[in-house]
């Protein structure tokens, strides 16, 4: 009896485990090469022309999104962002997304630049780094996934961690809201 | 200019509006500036005109007073928007001044420009900083003779400050006396004779910093210049030193959060004092330093009066440096006092932040008990009217990364009300008896300047819009008025063309406090706006953007 209860509380803690994070060891980011320019807006004269989104498998690394994090850090973007609440630059963690919220979006923001103060970090950063701050970044408006999202925030009392995050749909999608990637 | 005069009295000695019939002030005139940001200039009145100018982009208007305010011109000098990104606290500019027919004012890109003030056109144009080291400029020039003091913001991201010193006929650079580094660079040479100890001796700029790290050691430049006539000495103060987090750099720190006198002509220092050595909390000691001659203990002292961000209001001497009084204003934990002997701030040992740990009921807060915002003293009543915050933190040092042109900063911050107090208090001073004779609780953090006249009575505005006027005496609020936007600019009165007495602001939410609304933060993290925007969540429930002169008369 007891080894039968025993195994069944193991069984359930397996299942349980198993649904956290299905962690692929060798995560590619996608190449930069790969990228095609996004439209920021949502008008397209005579008809859509909408790039494919490209797949950020870090979004669904928990390693990746965490190693996203400390670079958030390291590379001085909380001195402007906060921890998502913005300050210097915007907040990050709200519904409003200036130049996009698609992966290859803010990987541009973050390589060229923006013109109203976003430094652009192009040279600075390795790109697997640029998409790791991409996949903290999208989580910390809950764009991330539940699994690999961080489950609290390393900061005194900060927000609301991203795995926590209910979800801020981005206002002004220039994508389809069919074209992000379905949850996993 | 915005101080009103050399000794930054923010006195008038107009008299038409006064106690009795205050309650009567109407709005005479309005001017949209057309801009969103916190707007924190002080109108300036020259003649028969007004001269505005506004937060990033920096647009200069000349307001004609004999036509209802109407807009001769404007001159916009179209500064780098990239700007935005290094400016820390909100995109402000503190005002402009008028000298031999010249309008002089700086630009969020670092350029000082002077603009014909009949014309609009520009006379010269000199660039002073780099955005791409983190440097801004957001204060108000002050023109001595044929000289402009200019100095630089940027002490979130490592700048190295320095007050500049430019021939206000051709825009070219006399000197520059650098806060930190060698003896030569911050021009202290023979003359320099500090009065305590702790102050004295040879390469403090530089002796006083880990190797080299002087380079990117703060001690901007971006409030007030004051002078004094009879002794031709400039005074200001220097910011906070390089990187918030202070394990991150044993030492003194100097010339950071420090008074320097210095000649007006050569910029060779006279004395410097050293407010906050090894500075834990971002206390800069940029504030306003008053001229004053008062009688202390029997006989007049030329002493210089300053409410400062670490909390107490100091007396100098400002012909020695010595500290005469340094008294509390609000409730302190950061400090036990300043030993007037050794000129030496006790500073607590239970609040001192190190790297991974928080230490918690910070007082004050970051900003300080007082910011920029400047106050006035009335030789009527003598009082120093104190428009201030009254906030306390909690503080959590992290490790930080030098990457020039960003914030340089290695702390997280979370403020709230100090003590479970009001977050702002305008409140009278007596300096002779050291303490208030009256105050003013505010909700808000009271961020605008204030000035006082001869009627006895002096104005400030909330940061929820409302623009006051106050019995300079007794306290009582005699008049209030509620403007579009929150207000945190400097009140002005002037006599108009017709010779009528008027009284101007401009209302426009933003700063460092405001920049929840001015920025669209998020007020659900904390550590917004460096910490600020826990304090004030409820802002934008309670104020909109929007940058509006005001003008106001009797009818």
């Amino acid at each position: 009896m007891k080894t039968r209860v025993l195994m069944t509380i193991c069984c359930a803690a397996a299942l349980v485990s198993c649904k956290r994070e299905e962690r692929g060891f060798r995560v590619a980011p996608p190449s930069a090469e790969k990228i095609e320019t996004k439209s920021l807006s949502d008008l397209h004269p005579a008809g859509s022309s909408v790039a494919p989104p490209t797949k950020n498998d870090y979004r669904e690394n928990a390693y990746a999104v965490s190693e996203g994090e400390k670079l958030f850090a390291a590379y001085n973007c909380v001195g402007c962002h906060a921890h998502g609440g913005g300050g210097m630059g915007p907040a990050l963690m709200d519904n409003k997304w200036i130049y996009g919220s698609q992966p290859q979006q803010i990987f541009s923001t973050i390589v060229e630049g923006r013109p109203n103060g976003m430094p652009s970090f192009r040279g600075k950063i390795p790109d697997f780094q640029v998409w790791e701050l991409v996949a903290y970044v999208r989580s910390m408006s809950g764009l991330g996934t539940s699994g690999a999202s961080p489950n609290r925030s390393d900061e005194m009392k900060g927000p609301t961690p991203p795995s926590s995050m209910p979800k801020q749909t981005p206002q002004n999608s220039s994508l389809p809201k069919s074209a992000e990637r379905p949850p996993p | 200019m915005p101080g009103r005069n050399y000794q930054a009295t923010r006195y008038s000695g107009l008299d038409q509006i006064n106690t009795g019939n205050a309650k009567d002030l109407k709005v005479a005139w309005t001017f949209s500036t057309g801009v969103n940001r916190g707007h924190e200039a002080a109108p300036l009145v020259v003649g028969d005109t007004m001269y505005v100018v506004t937060p990033f982009p920096n647009i200069l208007y000349a307001l004609d007073l004999k036509n209802g305010g109407a807009a001769k011109w404007k001159y916009q000098p179209e500064p780098a928007s990239a700007a935005q990104g290094v400016a820390c606290c909100d995109l402000v500019n503190r005002g402009c001044v008028f000298s031999n027919g010249k309008i002089i004012f700086n630009t969020l890109d670092d350029h000082t420009i002077a603009v014909d003030a009949n014309t609009g056109k520009e006379i010269w144009k000199t660039k002073l900083g780099d955005i791409n080291h983190g440097e801004t400029i957001t204060m108000a020039p002050l023109v001595v003779k044929d000289k402009v003091y200019v100095g630089n913001s940027g002490g979130e991201l490592g700048v190295r400050g320095w007050l500049t010193c430019l021939d206000s006929n051709s825009g070219k650079t006399l000197w520059r006396a650098w806060s930190t580094g060698s003896d030569a660079d911050c021009l202290i040479g023979p003359d320099f004779k500090p009065f305590y100890k702790k102050d004295q001796g040879k390469e403090l700029g530089v002796s006083t910093w880990p190797p080299n790290r002087w380079q990117i050691g703060g001690g901007t430049v971006w409030g007030w210049v004051t002078y004094d006539p009879e002794s031709n000495l400039i005074y200001y103060g220097t910011g906070n030193p390089g990187v918030w987090n202070p394990e991150l750099r044993p030492g003194d720190n100097k010339w950071a959060c420090s008074i320097f006198a210095r000649d007006a002509d050569t910029g060779a220092a006279k004395w410097a004092y050293q407010m906050n050595p090894h500075d834990e909390f971002d206390h800069d000691g940029i504030n306003e330093n008053l001229v004053l001659d008062l009688p202390i203990n029997g006989q007049t002292r030329k002493v210089l009066l300053a409410a400062q961000r670490n909390g107490y209001v100091y007396m100098w001497d400002r012909t020695t440096g010595e500290v005469l009084s340094a008294t509390p204003f609000i409730r302190i934990t950061s400090s036990f006092g300043v030993d007037l002997k050794t000129g030496e701030l006790h500073t607590n040992p239970e609040k001192k932040p190190m790297t991974g740990k928080t230490v918690r009921d910070v007082a004050p807060a970051a900003p300080g008990a007082k910011d920029w915002q400047p106050c006035a003293w009335s030789p009527r009543t003598n009082l120093l009217y104190i428009p201030h915050q009254n906030l306390a933190m909690d503080y959590q040092g992290t490790e930080a990364s030098y990457i020039e042109g960003t914030p340089y900063l290695g702390v997280n911050v979370k403020m709230y009300a100090n003590g479970n107090a009001n977050r702002g208090e305008f409140c009278a001073w007596d300096p002779f008896q050291k303490k208030k004779v009256w105050a003013i609780q505010e909700d808000l953090p009271v961020w605008s300047g204030t000035v006082v006249t001869a009627g006895d009575i002096t104005f400030y505005g909330t940061m929820d819009g409302w623009f006051k006027c106050v019995n300079a005496k007794t306290g009582d609020v005699l008049w209030q008025f509620k403007c579009g936007s929150g207000i945190i600019g400097q009140p002005v009165t002037y006599k108009g063309p017709d010779g009528k007495q008027y009284v101007a602001v401009l209302a426009g939410v933003g700063g460092w406090p405001g920049a929840i609304v001015a920025a669209d933060l998020d007020p659900r993290d904390p550590t917004g706006a460096l910490g600020f925007v826990n304090a004030m969540t409820d802002l934008p429930q309670k104020t909109t953007k929007g940058g509006m002169l005001y003008v106001f008369a009797l009818p």
